[in-house]
């Protein structure tokens, strides 16, 4: 029967004592693991490329609390369902979808992983354990097309749209309602172009839409060809999820950002701190979702006036652009004088308003 | 010293299993090489790629989810291949196939019972060898090349998916997305086969690889269709129908990616913009790796699905960009396509001819 | 209809056109030599992403273009070697090539998002290419003059010259070509190489001029028009030249319809219209039995010397 030396008991307790000191930096050094898919490249400079902006911010607010991943161009179809499921067994605890398309693939594999956390952007289907989360894109709209409708001459601008989702349709009619407010008579062309990316297509639609008359044109498409279509004519139109001034310095006189890095830093906090909770969140200028570019030296006074009036009203909540008297195309009244539209009217959304010119 | 081209009498089966091997081995070492020239970890990314869809058992089940189209729409093409009749519409046939099925499922929405599901793949399978018979008219009365025909319906195909996901099918819940309404239970088949793991469609995959392992070895239709493809004069002159096989085998690998269309739209559970999944192209890949072979079409789809969930793999441990998959798909095809030329020809190396000879000979 | 509307539209649709022209144009003297390369969409990237970063980083757009030519030939050689001196499948090869222009595109062009460089504009003195009639002549990007004078090049080199007829002779009966004594092979290596570089030239329109940045698969399908741009015009460079002005009418028409308010048809009609042309024109110009015109007969068969 071997001893047990005084050695061995010194060098067993010394080892057994570091034990809970092993568990507590072990707990401390645990990051949270995050997840991202993309439907795109992180490279696109639009859409991706702003969630990954905000990703960025994550990772750079909370330090070695977080540990951040991604996965990008995840198609939006079955083979979503994989890359979801790996990323949770991974042991990555909170996971945003970042578009629409993965909706069904998230509620599935949301199921398998009961202790994930789901956050899906702009879709609309929850669970104990999926959260949805959206942003006003539509209050930047607001801004641009109050300084459509103060700079256009021709009273003609233009919006290039992707597919009728309601996203899209709430932007033309934010962008119209707001030029009319500045200039009752103008008119807004609108083109689908059926493809959320495709950089010819979107310049031949704008050059399309120039010839048409129109010397604004919005777009709600994804890479910075039109902007650049628009320098070249001479021009002028608005970044898209993005500052693309370096693009086309002249024609860019505002942009619309995408700023998501804000709600990514709060829900990590929340499931550090074990708040989470499914919720619905629809955020804009107001919560720092929505940011303006700056303006565009260029740009008259009276334009960024009014374009600052317009967002210090969303910011302090007496502005909403979507306040009747509004009209369809066809001339009915849709929303009452001095009425809102409610926000479950406007996230599903088909209808054109007066003054948009498109089948 | 030069190297000559011999053409074997037979082409040689010991190559015909070795390229490929050879091929794979090749690409990895070719892909440490790229990567770490990128700046990348080259051969943690080729193990990601290559080796943890195989060695983790949990990544089985999305290997097999995505060989099971490849492998399906791979058999049919492979019977046209060898008939030397290419059906590059498959990815055409595969989504009006997919459109079939669900147009089944909404007018049996409110319906239930074990009928509905044999529908829809019954619809699915006639929709998308229908569609494939306009390159068979085509051809057979027109004389139009099936490839380029078949190709242009891919996208005339594309565009009624388009219409009927924004127009008439639109999900009315669906807050004006693109998109269909869900199937409902009656109307999805389970993830995997009572808990075995194995998705439904592998097991298809299986039987329809037994089925035209038979068809294409055993039978006179089988013989006609090699036939066709090798020497087709003779063929002809043997009774065998050029026309027929074109029908046939442009209908058969039409029906198959229609099935496959139907298990895709099942996993899905709508149609929506991502459901032309690029299967039809990639199928014709497996279906040349696999020498349009059943069993080397099987084997082949299960090596394509491996680089594909490699690929994911891969961007998420060592942050490749998403594209080194298909980069990787490619060269593996170059290389099988180059090493092929072992299978069909023996390389002599011919020693520079001597003088004394010459002059003996003469 | 003003003037000046009459003018911007046929600008948009000469844009529009251009590309797929340059891609056609390279793939029909491909397809005449008797080998069908469908890789183009896979080269179109080669050219625009070597176009666009040679331009970036050097300054220099001739330069650009240059090595966007250079790329697209150099692509095409993987396929010519497997193809010709291999013996490998047209087919499968082609679509290969297509997959690895994608994936390698993609790869280097990571470096390059969000960026943007100078579009190479009109050649031609100032008073010409803006004033507001005469730029229809004078104000496009030299990618526009370049692609009328290929085409118009290759219908005479095919027609008029003997190169063009041994070319031809190649793509109908390879057999016969050989035993007079031509390099049927190296003839072929020739067309594909030439095919590569002028399709590298069409991307390198997408990402110097269109829209000059870079984007992942930025050239969106047009090689696959430009694939069905060849059968369409019946293997004739003339035919050529009016059936990609005609598919660029056709697609500039589906914008106008759609910005004017018009919608007679769903979009998605006018996106299809190109493809179902091209089938009908196939279905019509194969029937007529020999007169018509066909494809080149040895289009995609391998080329097996007899001994």
């Amino acid at each position: 029967m071997s001893k047990f030396t005084r050695r061995e008991f010194m060098a067993s307790a010394a080892a057994v004592s570091t034990l809970p000191l092993i568990g507590a930096s072990a707990n401390a050094a645990e990051p949270l693991n995050v997840a991202f898919i993309y439907i795109g490249p992180v490279g696109d400079y639009g859409w991706t490329w702003a969630h990954d902006k905000g990703r960025k911010e994550l990772e750079a607010a909370l330090g070695a609390a977080v540990k951040t991943s991604y996965v990008e161009n995840v198609k939006e179809d079955a083979s979503a369902i994989p890359v979801l499921r790996d990323l949770a067994r991974k042991g990555n605890k909170l996971i945003f979808a970042t578009s629409f398309g993965y909706m069904d693939q998230v509620m599935e594999v949301a199921k398998e992983f009961p202790d994930v956390r789901f956050e899906h952007c702009t879709g609309f289907k929850r669970a104990a354990n999926v959260t949805t989360y959206n942003s006003r894109f539509h209050e930047g709209r607001a801004v641009t097309g109050t300084i459509a409708g103060k700079v256009s001459k021709s009273g003609v601008i233009g919006y290039l749209g992707s597919f009728k989702i309601p996203e899209v349709v709430m932007g033309v009619n934010a962008y119209t309602l707001a030029a009319q407010a500045v200039n009752p008579k103008i008119q807004t062309k609108l083109v689908m172009i059926d493809s959320w990316f495709d950089p010819a297509k979107e310049t031949a639609a704008t050059e399309t839409l120039a010839n048409l008359g129109c010397d604004v044109v919005a777009t709600h498409t994804d890479s910075p060809a039109p902007l650049q279509y628009c320098q070249k004519k001479g021009i002028f139109g608005f970044g898209q999820g993005a500052d693309m001034s370096k693009f086309a310095p002249k024609a860019q006189l505002t942009a619309i950002e995408d700023i998501w890095g804000p709600h990514y830093i709060a829900r990590a906090k929340a499931m550090l701190d074990g708040s989470w909770k499914s919720e619905d969140f629809w955020d804009g200028i107001k919560e720092g979702d929505v940011k303006i570019s700056p303006y565009n030296a260029s740009l008259p006074q009276d334009a960024q006036d009014a374009a600052n009036k317009i967002i210090d009203g969303y910011k302090a909540g007496t502005y909403d652009v979507f306040t009747g008297p509004i009209y369809d195309q066809s001339g009915a009244l849709k929303v009452k004088a001095g009425e809102k539209m409610s926000l479950g009217d406007l996230a599903t959304i088909d209808w054109y308003v007066q003054g948009v010119q498109s089948a | 010293m030069r190297l000559r081209f011999e053409k074997r009498l037979e082409p040689s089966r010991t190559m015909l299993i070795l390229t490929p091997v050879f091929s794979v081995i090749a690409v990895m070492i070719l892909g440490i090489i790229i990567f770490d020239g990128l700046g990348f970890n080259g051969s943690q990314a080729v193990w990601e790629l290559f080796f943890t869809p195989v060695l983790d058992s949990y990544k089985w089940r999305d290997v097999a989810t995505k060989a099971a189209p490849l492998i399906i729409i791979g058999l049919g093409l492979s019977l046209g291949n060898q008939a030397k009749i290419w059906n590059i519409g498959a990815e055409g046939q595969y989504i009006v196939g997919a459109i079939a099925a669900a147009g089944v499922a909404f007018q049996t929405q409110y319906l239930s019972g074990f009928w509905i599901i044999p529908l829809m793949v019954v619809a699915g399978m006639v929709a998308g060898a229908l569609y494939a018979a306009i390159p068979a008219v085509l051809r057979t009365r027109y004389g139009v090349s099936e490839v380029l025909s078949s190709l242009m319906l891919v996208y005339v195909s594309l565009q009624l998916l388009s219409y009927m996901i924004t127009g008439p099918w639109k999900d009315p819940n669906g807050h004006n997305f693109p998109q269909t309404a869900q199937l409902t239970d009656s109307q999805l088949l389970p993830h995997d086969l009572m808990g075995s793991g194995i998705p439904p469609g592998l097991l298809v995959a299986l039987i329809a690889a037994i089925l035209f392992l038979v068809v294409v070895s055993k039978t006179v239709f089988g013989f006609s269709i090699r036939a066709i493809g090798e020497a087709p004069h003779a063929a002809r002159y043997g009774g065998f129908s050029s026309d027929g096989v074109v029908w046939a085998t442009l209908m058969i690998s039409g029906a198959m990616a229609g099935l496959a269309g139907v298990f895709e739209l099942m996993q899905l559970t709508r149609l929506n913009l991502g459901s032309p999944s690029g299967y039809g192209f990639t199928a014709i890949i497996v279906s040349l790796l696999g020498r349009s072979h059943p069993i080397g079409v099987f084997i082949a789809g299960i090596v394509l699905a491996i680089t594909y969930v490699g690929g994911q793999v891969a961007q998420t441990v060592v942050h490749v960009p998403n594209a080194t998959a298909g980069l990787f798909q490619s060269l593996l095809l170059f290389a099988v396509l180059a090493s092929d030329v072992l299978v069909r020809y023996r390389i002599r190396i011919l020693e520079k001819v001597n003088r004394s000879d010459d002059r003996s000979a003469s | 209809m003003t003037l000046t509307f009459i003018v911007d539209a046929l600008i948009t649709v000469i844009g529009i056109t251009t590309p797929i022209l340059l891609a056609a144009s390279g793939e029909l003297v491909v397809e005449k030599s008797g080998v069908i390369n469908l890789g183009v969409e896979g080269m179109m990237l080669a050219g625009a992403i070597a176009g666009f970063a040679v331009t970036f980083e050097t300054g220099n757009p001739w330069l650009g273009v240059t090595v966007a030519m250079l790329s697209g030939a150099a692509v095409s050689l993987i396929f010519a070697v497997l193809v010709l001196s291999l013996g490998a499948n047209q087919v499968a090869t082609g679509l290969a090539l297509t997959i690895f222009g994608i994936g390698i595109s993609s790869l280097i062009g990571s470096n390059y998002t969000g960026i943007a460089i100078d579009s190479l504009d009109s050649p031609f003195p100032a008073y010409l290419a803006q004033d507001s009639f005469w730029r229809v002549f004078f104000g496009h990007s030299p990618f526009v003059y370049f692609a009328i004078c290929l085409v118009l090049s290759i219908g005479y080199f095919l027609n008029q010259t003997r190169a063009g007829l041994v070319l031809r002779a190649v793509g109908e009966n390879d057999v016969s070509a050989h035993s007079i004594g031509y390099p049927v092979i190296g003839i072929r290596y020739a067309a594909i190489t030439f095919g590569g570089a002028v399709s590298g030239v069409a991307g390198a329109d997408f990402s110097m001029v269109i829209s000059p940045l870079w984007a992942e698969q930025m050239t969106a399908g047009r090689g696959w028009i430009a694939l069905a741009l060849v059968v369409f015009a019946g293997w004739r460079a003339g035919h050529l030249l009016a059936g990609a002005y005609f598919f660029g009418v056709l697609m500039a028409l589906e914008l106008y319809a759609k910005a004017s308010g018009f919608s007679i048809f769903p979009s998605q009609f006018w996106a299809a219209m190109p493809y179902l042309i091209a089938v009908i024109v196939l279905a019509m110009i194969s029937s007529r039995d020999g007169k018509g015109v066909k494809a080149p007969a040895c289009l995609g068969k391998p080329f097996i010397p007899n001994g």
